[in-house]
Formats: C-alpha cells, sequence, structure tokens
C-alpha cells in the first residue's frame, strides 16, 4: 500500500510551484538571483570598458603629435564642452527617474521622462557635430595629425555610443506607447538605463582626460 | 527541508538575491537623485574652474601633479557616483559590483602597463622607437 506523501513533499512542490510561476512573470531563476539579461548588459559593459580604455590609452600616447596641425587645447572651447557634459550629466538624472517610475508603475512619468532623456542626447550630439565642423573649419581633419586621428576617433565612438543609446531609449518610449512596458517587466528599462549611464560615465572620464587635463 | 529553505529557494536563492524581482522598486528616491544630479554638477564646476585656476599657468613638478592629481580625483568621484546611485550598484547584488570594479581595475592596470612600454611618463614624445 502506497504511502501518503510527506509534509516535506508538499513544500517541495510548493517551491517547484511557486519558481514556475516566477519564470513565467519575470523568466528564467538563475542561481546568482540576478537575470540572464541584466548580467548580460553588465558583462558588455565590462567589454566596453576595454574599447574606451583603448581608445583613451592611444589618446594619451598621441595627443602631442600635432605634426604641422594645430594644437588640440588651442581649439577646444571649453565653455561649450562644459555645458555639453552638464547636459550628458542631467540626462543621466533623467534616465534614473524613468527607471524610478516604471518600477511604481506610472507609465505617463516613464514616457516623459523617457523623452526628456532622449531629446538630452540629440542636445549632446548637436553639441558635438557643431565642435566637430568648427574643428574642420580651424583646419583640423581626421588625417590632419595622429593627435586629430585618435581625438576624432575616441569622441567619434563615443558619438555613436550615444546615438544608439537614443535609438535604445527611442525604442523603449515607443514599447512603452504600445502597452509593451509594465511595472512587470520594469528591468527592460533599467537595463537601457545601465547603458546610457555608462555613456555618461565614459564621458567622465574622457571630458577630463581628453579636455581638461593640458 | 526546514521553512527557512522553503522560503528562501521560493526568493530565489536567498534573501540577499532580490534583484531578479524586475518589479520590485530598488534604489533612492526621485529627491534623493537630484540631490545626486546637484552634487555630480557641482563637482563639474569645481572641476571646470580648477583647471582654469592661475596657479597652474606654466606649472611643472609638483605643482602640475597637484593639478593633474586633483582633476583625476574629481573625476573618479564622478565615476564611482554615478555607478554607485544612478546605475545602482549600491542597491544591486554585489556580484555585480564585484564583476564591475575588478574587470576595471584589470583594465587600468593593463593599459598603465602598456603606456609605460611606451614611455608615456618621460619628459620625451612617447610612442614606437
Amino acid at each position: 500500500m502506497p504511502r501518503p506523501p510527506s509534509r516535506e513533499l508538499h513544500s517541495l512542490t510548493d517551491v517547484v510551484d511557486t519558481h514556475v510561476s516566477d519564470a513565467h512573470d519575470t523568466g528564467h531563476v538563475t542561481s546568482t538571483g540576478i537575470s540572464n539579461e541584466k548580467l548580460a548588459m553588465w558583462i558588455f559593459l565590462g567589454s566596453e570598458c576595454l574599447l574606451f580604455g583603448g581608445l583613451i590609452s592611444t589618446f594619451l600616447l598621441y595627443k602631442d603629435r600635432t605634426a604641422s596641425g594645430p594644437e588640440l587645447h588651442d581649439l577646444y572651447d571649453i565653455g561649450f564642452t562644459s555645458i555639453s557634459s552638464f547636459v550628458l550629466l542631467m540626462s543621466s538624472l533623467t534616465m534614473v527617474l524613468a527607471v524610478s517610475a516604471v518600477q511604481r508603475g506610472d507609465q505617463r512619468t516613464l514616457r516623459a521622462w523617457l523623452a526628456v532623456t532622449a531629446i538630452l542626447g540629440g542636445v549632446f550630439i548637436s553639441g558635438q557635430v557643431y565642435e566637430f565642423t568648427e574643428f574642420l573649419n580651424e583646419g583640423l581633419g581626421f588625417t590632419t595629425s595622429p593627435a586629430s586621428s585618435a581625438f576624432f576617433t575616441l569622441t567619434g565612438f563615443h558619438g555613436a555610443h550615444v546615438t544608439i543609446g537614443i535609438v535604445m531609449l527611442v525604442s523603449t518610449l515607443v514599447l512603452s506607447l504600445r502597452g509593451r512596458i509594465t511595472q512587470k517587466n520594469a528591468e527592460a528599462v533599467e537595463i537601457v538605463g545601465l547603458y546610457w549611464h555608462f555613456v555618461d560615465v565614459v564621458w567622465i572620464l574622457v571630458f577630463t582626460i581628453v579636455y581638461l587635463i593640458k | 527541508m526546514t521553512d527557512t529553505t522553503t522560503a528562501n529557494l521560493a526568493d530565489g536563492t536567498d534573501a540577499s538575491h532580490d534583484g531578479h524581482d524586475a518589479a520590485a522598486h530598488h534604489g533612492m528616491s526621485d529627491k534623493g537623485y537630484i540631490r545626486i544630479a546637484i552634487i555630480l554638477a557641482a563637482i563639474t564646476a569645481v572641476e571646470v574652474a580648477w583647471s582654469y585656476l592661475p596657479l597652474w599657468d606654466g606649472a611643472t613638478g609638483l605643482k602640475s601633479v597637484i593639478e593633474v592629481g586633483g582633476l583625476l580625483l574629481m573625476m573618479v568621484i564622478k565615476f564611482v557616483v554615478v555607478a554607485a546611485y544612478f546605475m545602482h550598484l549600491k542597491f544591486d547584488d554585489k556580484v555585480l559590483t564585484r564583476l564591475f570594479y575588478s574587470g576595471l581595475l584589470l583594465a587600468v592596470g593593463v593599459y598603465l602597463a602598456a603606456l609605460t612600454t611606451f614611455e608615456i611618463w618621460g619628459s620625451s614624445t612617447p610612442g614606437f622607437r
């Protein structure tokens, strides 16, 4: 005659049920407690550290090799770049406020902050385009000197990252408008936010190392 | 199986691993984030003002070290504050902090070693010989 199931077995079934339910709601349960998507973004950001580390190191090596071209520090408009840096810094604030809004389930505020963040990113990129145009008018092109090549490569790569970030923000905004972003999957916005904040921290390094340190 | 173990498994490993609950609100209040942003903006203003101090005109030796050291210190503070508060490292599972900063420190070490081989610290122009 079969024995009745023990109390422990009932508990185990409850746990499995809970896990399956969680998996359907928020993705797979992982041994670290961190979702695979979030962990993947952090690992990706770690690889980006290596990319920008290489570009910054190259700039440091070549910044004094101006050949017959103009000196970089003679062309910098620190006031203008400071305002650009401030704009990007504030976009990090609006991004974190968007994440906070979606975690509260406040869709209207989420959309507003996502839109403001994308606009601030656009303002930063416009500033970079203006700066590059000014440099070209002053005779500093991509191939003018090793210093100019290193400068345009570093800041250009950063600008490309900001542009990709804007595309991600606009996509998230569209998904939110379609009702695909809810409090349940708020982590999707947080992951986009991680990328955006990373772009900001890279600019913190670039602004000091490239522009402020002579 | 004890009640504690059951509860921990249901949470997803243990009580400290709550980062997987996407719907959970973690972090600071909005006012807290605004305060952090004001601090970051203030540090940026000090950075720019610091770089323009007439004290550094033609600075060499110790003066130059203080000028650059001050800028680098403010840069690192801003970096850490953004990573800790805006990127939520302070509130998330510590494994993310260890993952990010160990990778970052390794990268900085590797690049500093590479720059040293190019004689970047000397007075002559660095690069290939």
